[in-house]
């Protein structure tokens, strides 16, 4: 492996140049995604069928707290990277384990607010709405559990290895995919919720 | 139903036990075969396992060619069906069951195979690499591909195969109108190989974008390599279209939702969309590769630079554009109201212009050229008036009044398959011809070759031009039967004999393979078509690490400019070349893709749940993996080198074209 | 060439076949919307026969002169980029024939999808047609009366079909008449057809809907208003009255032979109402209101008697 140190360690062979600028291909393709459920929400939002609404289910108080906590996610991941850069091996350690902590927060909270749904009567099998709406937040919570496991392979190598040229590419992308969760998150926030409840 | 119910196939008959009895047959022959030959480790350690690009590509070849005889005798049986007015060869059930098979396998395992085949082997060729970007991920994507398409075609002895059409509208495809588990395996088999057509996409632009020999800007690249590069950029947006609209369709089939029901809020027209938000430009990711390959064979027997080499690029770019803004054009008649219907019918019409640029830059490419009528070009130039004759069609399709008389009936049927088989399939065959030397070092037989391009060609004029007019009388597309008395009898048996013909043409392609394989002189040298492009300036068969010496490109023919402006291909030492292991994981993980795909069918939870952990478990191992592959020292290139060298210095005597003239 | 023989051997034959023999359905109109379809067709297969002679000459020319065997050995051919001027041409010929056609297509569009020219000043006769696995239920509410596989019409009088389905998606085609519509079983689409002459004509469901697809046809018979008004009459003194209970045994999925009723189900089983995105619930108001209006008619009529 070439290692060329006038790049930063995460860029520093060809292959991990690769590995990021593919990440970003799929990071595109997973914007489509995403797309094409919020498309979908959209159009299930007013087909409640016999169950009940948006408005009639939401509450504020739950998903302010999961949106709080995943911002601060993509904070101290972004800190985790920083971290990294400047070789510092235990606060990038410490700042990757909180990322994940605070992801298993809301990944709790989620839950949580599933139980809640199931608990009104807005199961997945209700209506067009709550499949619509389940569907996509699931595919989110389904990506931010799949990103914990990731996170927890990357810690152990980077407690095991230190911060080396292949690691700082692992956390690099892995800081890619917790900031775009955070993005999708946030369109979730503003156009599932905020809109439903206004 | 019962448990056991389920597997049994629904609408049993004599030609599916007999289809059960051949599979265990063939399956029991090759593994006595393998063991009594002891091939088991070679097919491990050479096939199984590889991530070498080239092997990849001829992985997908062959499953190519095989899925084209399954889906193929699928239309034979279709075309015997219709031959006579009232027959009686299949059941309504049995015939539903093998159109919608025919339409799947055809597009997602016969024609995404077939162009992944020729990105993989010609790509990475074309720009001077040693493999794609992600040669492991690559060989992941093959194996998901191969894990779909075996849990599709197995539908049809376990359980029932899909009878919703390929399109399988909801709510006819849901589970109160189609109860068999046929519909769970076209959302599962196409789900595992859709996945595994995004992953060759985000790997196929990788190595496009960041891979290129020094020199190669993007408009250098060969026509080839955009042509790919554009339909991967289809399929990154594309395919997460489809992911999502088969989650949808499965979790409705198999966790009762109401996404795509008639009722609680369901919406069957949702389905319809979605899936033409993916299929329309699907038929793009098809045709732009196989655009790609006649640009490149007709150049190259033409013996010229292919003409407006800007234009072809722009063209491919607004085609490709173009191809998300049209899909409405698929039901104009669901009643959007004139205004939406002229929006997309336009917006389909305009298709026509980039289309029209590229069938004028290869006429033009001809113009003053010396054309030479090998294989591969006559495909091509059959392709220029029979794809015309298809696009046009499709331009009278796409006037949305007009639309609903040609809707659902034979003249759609015609019209797709004028474009896709003069345009896809032709393509594919060209390919298949041009590049076997490439992959083999020998050329296929260009007699046999021959004949099989007149039996396909004259066969296929014969099998669809009738259906444009029993279209217009009235003949509805996947009818089973019809009456006498409605007159489409005598033009449905020309179709019949048509296809007939087509049946006879694939199988003097499949004969050609034997015969050449075994009569074809092995000496054709490393350019045995006079080609222009970079792929021809390596080896023939390529050596695994492609280019000994990596190339300087000065323009799109290189290899060209090499032969004849003296320009310096390859500058420089021979240095140690760093390649990829080769792995068993990405197999491994086909096969407990196929098992997981298997229990969803079946809602067989516990296996389920189990092959998913041992996904995850093998993406666990990847990230703990150091693996930073393998280098080939410096004298093992040499000896390799010299090897072919001395074999060229054996086939001087033989002429520019070789074999291929004999 | 013996390809380009062969190939202009069989589009010769193609249209030997087209103008002779019996004339192919989707060309032989009997009502203005029909009509106006062929006609685009004609135009679109005029203007598409050209493209394709244009580029079998050149192609036909290309090979003939340009062949290597035709050549001297040592003939090289030239390297030649784009030319601007010529590509302008390839492209604006292309553009403007699309325009011209986009042009009768959008026009085209606004006629079909409206009452059929020529009958603007009458009341359309509303009929709804209801597919079910795998029939046709006619229902008319103007005359209280219900068919089933068969539709009787009135010659020179504008027909409003309101499409919609107790099953899969169906598509409604009178091939003679006109082109298709969808019938779902979300909204109700709405197609305008009229017949000019009296006579029988196939009409059938044209998109896939399962096992019993290929037999899912009805016959439409266009008859002059006298004879239609006799129809109703005798259907009213002759037929039994639609229950709730036949009806239910109607939609069990099979095929039926023709059937005739007085009154109709959309009383106990009403056509689906729009509920989705806001200019489909406008069509949806709309079509309340025009429900609402027949309603009003309906009861007139039963006044009247």
């Amino acid at each position: 492996m070439k290692i060329d140190h006038t790049q930063p360690l995460e860029y520093s062979t060809q292959q991990n140049q690769l590995n990021i600028f593919g990440f970003w291909i799929f990071l595109g393709a997973e914007i489509m995604l995403f797309a094409t459920l919020f498309t979908a929400y959209f159009i299930m939002e007013n087909r409640t069928g016999n169950g009940p609404t948006g408005p009639e289910i939401f509450e504020i108080g739950p998903v302010l707290f999961e949106t709080f906590i995943l911002l601060t996610s993509s904070f101290t991941i972004g800190l985790a990277v920083h971290a990294m850069r400047i070789g510092r091996k235990k606060a990038m350690l410490a700042f990757l384990g909180v990322t994940l902590l605070l992801g298993v927060a809301f990944l709790s909270a989620e839950i949580n607010e599933f139980v809640h749904y199931y608990h009104v009567g807005a199961t997945y099998q209700t209506s067009g709405f709550t499949a619509a709406l389940l569907t996509t937040l699931g595919t989110h919570g389904g990506h931010v559990t799949l990103g914990f496991f990731w996170g927890v392979c990357i810690l152990i190598q980077v407690m095991k290895d230190g911060i080396n040229a292949r690691t700082a590419n692992k956390s690099f992308i892995f800081s890619l995919y917790w900031h775009f969760l955070d993005v999708v998150w946030i369109f979730i926030f503003s156009f599932i919720y905020l809109k439903g409840l206004m | 139903m019962e448990f056991f119910e389920r597997f049994a196939v629904p609408n049993p008959n004599p030609a599916i036990y007999a289809s059960m009895v051949a599979i265990v047959v063939v399956s029991l022959a090759i593994i006595i075969g393998l063991t009594y030959f002891k091939k088991w480790g070679y097919l491990w350690r050479e096939w199984l396992t590889t991530v070498d690009h080239k092997k990849i590509g001829m992985m997908y070849l062959i499953s190519a060619l095989l899925m084209l005889f399954r889906g193929g005798v699928d239309a034979l049986m279709l075309r015997a069906q219709l031959s006579m007015p009232d027959n009686k060869l299949l059941d309504p059930q049995h015939y539903n069951e093998v159109f919608s098979t025919h339409g799947i396998v055809m597009i997602i395992f016969m024609a995404m195979p077939f162009i992944f085949a020729f990105m993989n082997l010609i790509v990475p060729l074309q720009i001077g690499a040693r493999d794609v970007a992600f040669p492991r991920l690559n060989a992941i994507s093959f194996w998901l591909f191969a894990a779909g398409a075996m849990l599709f075609n197995i539908s049809f002895v376990i359980g029932g195969s899909p009878d919703a059409g390929w399109t399988s509208y909801f709510p006819l495809a849901g589970t109160e109108f189609s109860e068999s588990v046929g519909t769970n395996y076209y959302m599962i088999a196409i789900q595992i190989s859709g996945i595994g057509s995004l992953m060759t996409g985000i790997n196929m632009i990788t190595t496009i974008l960041k891979m290129r020999a020094p020199g190669m800007t993007l408009m250098k690249m060969p026509m080839f390599t955009w042509a790919s590069f554009m339909a991967c950029v289809i399929i990154i947006f594309a395919f997460p279209v489809l992911t999502i609209a088969l989650l949808m369709g499965t979790t409705d089939r198999l966790f009762a939702t109401n996404f795509f029901t008639t009722t609680n809020g369901g919406m069957d027209m949702l389905w319809a969309n979605f899936f033409w938000v993916w299929g329309h430009p699907e038929v793009y990711i098809l045709i732009l590769p196989a655009f790609g390959i006649y640009s490149e064979v007709i150049s190259t027997f033409s013996g010229r630079n292919l003409y407006g080499y800007k234009s072809m690029v722009g063209s491919m770019v607004i085609i490709s554009l173009l191809s998300f803004l049209v899909w409405t054009h698929h039901f104009f008649t669901m009643g959007q109201g004139a205004l939406t219907n002229s929006i997309f019918s336009i917006s389909t019409m305009a298709i026509a212009v980039p289309t029209g640029v590229k069938i004028f830059n290869w006429l033009l490419t001809m113009w003053k050229g010396k054309i030479r009528f090998t294989v591969p070009m006559l495909y091509s130039v059959g392709f220029i008036p029979l794809f015309t004759i298809g696009g046009v069609t499709g331009v009278m399709l796409a006037m949305s009044a007009a639309d609903y008389q040609y809707h659902n009936t034979m003249f759609l049927v015609a019209h797709f398959h004028n474009t896709i088989i003069p345009g896809v399939v032709f393509a594919m065959l060209a390919g298949l011809t041009y590049y076997w030397p490439k992959m083999f070092g020998f050329m296929l037989n260009e007699r046999i070759g021959k004949w099989g391009f007149w039996f396909l060609s004259i066969g296929f004029v014969l099998a669809f031009f009738p259906m444009y007019i029993t279209g217009l009388n009235g003949q509805a597309r996947r009818m089973y039967t019809y009456s006498e008395a409605t007159g489409f009898g005598p033009l449905n048996f020309v179709a019949f004999i048509g296809a007939g013909l087509m049946a006879i043409a694939f199988c003097l392609i499949v004969y050609n393979i034997f015969y050449s394989i075994k009569h074809s002189p092995r000496n054709v040298g490393d350019d045995p078509w006079n080609a222009r492009s970079l792929e021809w300036a390596t080896h023939n068969p390529v050596p695994e690490y492609n280019f000994a010496r990596t190339p300087h490109v000065a323009s799109s023919e290189a290899f060209w400019d090499a032969k004849k402006h003296g320009h310096e291909l390859f500058k420089g030492e021979i240095e140690e070349i760093h390649m990829p292991n080769y792995s068993g994981v990405p197999f491994i993980m086909g096969v407990i893709f196929f098992i997981c795909g298997f229990s969803f069918v079946f809602s067989l939870w516990i296996p389920a749940i189990v092959s998913l952990i041992g996904i995850f478990a093998c993406m666990v191992l990847r990230s703990f993996e150091k693996d930073d592959g393998r280098l080939i020292s410096v004298e093992e290139i040499k000896a390799t080198e010299s090897k072919f060298e001395s074999a060229e210095e054996i086939k001087t005597a033989v002429s520019t074209y070789g074999g291929a003239n004999s | 060439m013996k390809l380009k023989g062969t190939l202009l051997l069989l589009l010769s034959m193609l249209v030997v076949f087209l103008s002779g023999c019996e004339p192919l359905l989707v060309l032989d109109p009997k009502g203005p919307q029909a009509e106006r379809q062929a006609s685009d067709i004609m135009i679109s297969i005029g203007i598409m026969a050209f493209i394709v002679i244009v580029v079998m000459v050149l192609l036909v020319y290309m090979l003939v002169k340009y062949r290597a065997s035709r050549l001297p050995d040592d003939y090289e051919p030239p390297h030649i980029e784009g030319n601007p001027i010529l590509e302008g041409i390839l492209i604006g010929v292309p553009i403007i024939i699309v325009a011209i056609l986009s042009f009768i297509t959008v026009k085209s569009n606004y006629i079909v999808e409206s009452t059929p020219e020529g009958y603007e000043d009458q009341e359309p006769l509303v009929i709804y047609a209801s597919s079910s696995n795998w029939k046709w239920h006619f229902s008319y509410p103007e005359q209280d009366i219900e068919t089933v596989n068969y539709l009787y019409i009135p010659t020179d009088r504008p027909i409003e079909f309101k499409l919609y389905s107790f099953g899969p998606i169906t598509s409604f085609w009178i091939p003679q008449l006109g082109g298709q519509k969808y019938a779902m079983a979300d909204m109700v689409t709405t197609l305008h057809l009229a017949a000019d002459t009296p006579g029988e004509y196939m009409g059938r469901n044209a998109n896939f809907s399962g096992k019993g697809f290929a037999e899912n046809t009805f016959t439409v018979t266009a008859m002059t208003q006298t004879k239609f008004d006799e129809w109703v009459d005798e259907v009213h003194e002759t037929a039994e009255p639609l229950t709730e209970d036949t009806f239910e045994q109607l939609l069990e999925p099979g095929h039926l032979g023709r059937m005739t009723f007085t009154g109709t189900h959309l009383g106990f089983s009403p056509a689906p109402e729009h509920e989705h995105s806001d200019d489909e619930m406008d069509s949806g108001e709309e079509h309340k209101m025009h429900a609402e209006k027949e309603r009003e008619m309906h009861t007139e009529h039963a006044a009247h008697e």
